[in-house]
């Protein structure tokens, strides 16, 4: 077999690989969302930037410093994730009593200063970071060549998104978490600092956002502009799966991308609004997406 | 005659004599954005529905209109009124969609499905990709007034703006009006008073991105062209901007907004480059955190308090 629907099947073997490896993305950054959305009641607008500034810093470790991918991989989150602490400690914290919506446009504020930042630094056009050597290659399967690079994002991600589910659903950590999610009055008065957990969650999904930009990195152009389109896919993806659940937001992001690149086989126009176009009508069926609960 | 009339009198006024003093088409834009921030306000600031895909609608009136002129032929009149109605059915479509959820989620979902017309615009044909559809005419009201002349196209826009911020105006006074703000203060009891919410809702979202096409519309006669960048999310952010800097929820906030951010822009172009976009992103920060009330509704408080001392 050869073909599959008049399709070769190492083009649909290719694609389907890529929609995975995007699928990854949105997978984590939609995580990353859902667990700063779920303790702060905020919808993080930076993270499509802090995702660019994490793939910057990646580059820039290289480029300046001589740090190579593997310690930039850790480095990177962290920079970020101490930005996005100070960023709660400084501007969020002021906004948690008013309506939602300042959370939101704080943080739009805060995109538009990095994005400008960046691209006054750089210019819009990318720069290139090539693969650790690891990584570079592929694999041959028989019916298809995995380059390294792509089957090690997804396993990363994969990784990166059930080590946050354990965290936040089977450990003593995730269950005060949890709690101060669910009512931060009461698990205040059981001793549990609530500010602190606020804040280092925020961090947390930062650095979750730069990571997923670190490993993007070596696969597209590192550029200013990389975070702000992703993002709004992202938000889709969010509103298609409901921010409710943690495995549900990694399985909507994967097979919404999985979906993404089938549709660059079949069908090539539409693949750019295929996901706002599900979005629609998961809107039209059941408002409050796939794995919401209607409040 | 009260104070409030005498007021925007004064304004009207200084547009009649402001194209002798001030560049006609910078006068112009000023009130493009003035008008979209205002259908934009409507929207925010009376029934508390935080739209962040408004662009979709400026750029749909823009390049449809654009189209009926240069394609089809119609006149400037009808090419407007083209305009209008497509950015006021695409209104209905998403507003039918987004109103089904509240809050952020509402934000989230204008926000997506502007960007899909976005791609759409980008793929289409009829628009030019990423050229934008160029050389519009500008062509002659009712057949007989000139308006490649920039004065005569100034006062064709600001009798549109005027006759738009009536509409506005008397749309937030009206019983409707109303029944919109009781939704922003309290949606539940707007519920259980019998309300039909939703029809309320997606009433204020279709004029708001009709008002808002009108606006778009009325930009690219002044420009002659319409491009991506009138569909792009950028302009979405930056109408919220003039809406808050000016003051969300008062009648004239929104053109303060326009006016300050159209000249920054205006002014800052050549100057600093990209560092415009650090520039906005710092005011957006600044407004949320600081004063939160905008320009207008600051003063107005100001304006408040110091009658309540003397009183």
């Amino acid at each position: 077999m050869t073909e599959i629907f008049g399709i070769p099947i190492q083009a649909f073997m290719g694609q389907l690989m890529l929609g995975l490896v995007s699928g990854s993305f949105y997978a984590m950054l939609s995580l990353g969302l859902a667990v700063i959305f779920g303790m702060l009641n905020i919808i993080n607008f930076a993270h499509g930037a802090l995702y660019m500034v994490g793939a910057f810093l990646g580059w820039m470790c290289l480029e300046y410093l001589g740090i190579g991918y593997w310690p930039a991989l850790l480095l990177s989150p962290l920079v970020v994730g101490v930005v996005g602490m100070l960023i709660e400690r400084l501007m969020l914290q002021w906004l948690y009593k008013l309506d939602h919506l300042y959370g939101l446009l704080l943080t739009f504020g805060l995109a538009l200063i990095l994005e400008g930042s960046f691209t006054n630094a750089y210019g819009v056009s990318g720069q290139s970071y090539s693969i650790p050597e690891e990584l570079s290659g592929a694999f041959n399967l028989g019916f298809m060549y995995l380059p390294k690079y792509r089957a090690w994002i997804i396993l990363a991600s994969l990784l990166v998104c059930f080590a946050t589910w354990f965290v936040v659903e089977k450990t003593r950590l995730g269950a005060n978490l949890r709690a101060a999610t669910e009512n931060p009055k009461l698990t205040q008065a059981f001793g549990i600092n609530v500010p602190l957990m606020v804040m280092l969650t925020y961090g947390f999904g930062c650095a979750l956002a730069a990571f997923a930009g670190v490993l993007a990195a070596p696969a597209i152009q590192v550029s200013p502009l990389m975070g702000s389109n992703l993002i709004i896919i992202v938000f889709a993806v969010v509103v298609i799966g409901g921010m409710g659940s943690i495995l549900g937001s990694i399985l909507t992001g994967l097979g919404l991308g999985v979906i993404e690149g089938l549709t660059k086989v079949f069908y090539p126009e539409a693949s750019a609004t295929v996901v706002f176009v599900i979005m629609a009508i998961v809107l039209m069926i059941r408002p409050a997406g796939l794995f919401g609960k209607e409040k | 005659m009260n104070r409030g009339m005498f007021g925007y009198l004064v304004l009207l006024a200084f547009g009649l004599v402001a194209p002798f003093v001030i560049y006609p088409v910078l006068m112009m834009k000023i009130l493009c954005f003035a008008l979209f921030a205002c259908a934009f306000n409507l929207l925010l600031g009376y029934t508390g529905l935080l739209s962040f895909g408004h662009a979709a609608f400026f750029g749909t009136a823009a390049y449809v209109a654009g189209h009926a002129i240069k394609v089809w032929g119609l006149p400037t009149e009808l090419g407007l009124l083209a305009g209008v109605i497509a950015s006021a059915l695409l209104g209905w479509a998403f507003g039918s969609l987004a109103i089904r959820r509240l809050g952020i989620y509402f934000a989230m979902v204008t926000l997506a499905l502007a960007q899909m017309m976005y791609f759409l615009f980008l793929q289409a044909p009829f628009t030019g990709g990423e050229d934008g559809l160029q050389g519009v005419p500008r062509g002659k009201l009712l057949g007989f007034v000139d308006l490649a002349n920039d004065i005569n196209l100034y006062y064709f826009v600001l009798a549109i703006f005027v006759a738009a911020f009536w509409l506005i105006y008397r749309t937030i006074h009206s019983p409707f009006g109303q029944v919109l703000k009781a939704i922003r203060e309290n949606e539940t009891r707007a519920v259980s008073l019998g309300y039909d919410v939703a029809k309320y809702k997606l009433l204020a979202f279709v004029l708001s991105a009709a008002l808002a096409g009108l606006a778009g519309a009325t930009k690219m006669l002044v420009f002659k062209f319409a491009t991506l960048t009138d569909a792009h999310w950028h302009q979405s952010g930056e109408v919220v901007l003039m809406t808050i800097l000016g003051g969300m929820g008062t009648v004239l906030g929104p053109v303060v907004g326009a006016t300050v951010i159209v000249t920054l822009q205006n002014e800052l172009a050549d100057k600093v480059g990209s560092l415009v976009t650090v520039i906005m992103g710092s005011i957006f920060v600044i407004c949320v955190l600081l004063f939160r009330r905008g320009v207008v509704g600051e003063i107005a408080a100001l304006y408040k308090r110091m009658l309540g001392e003397k009183a």
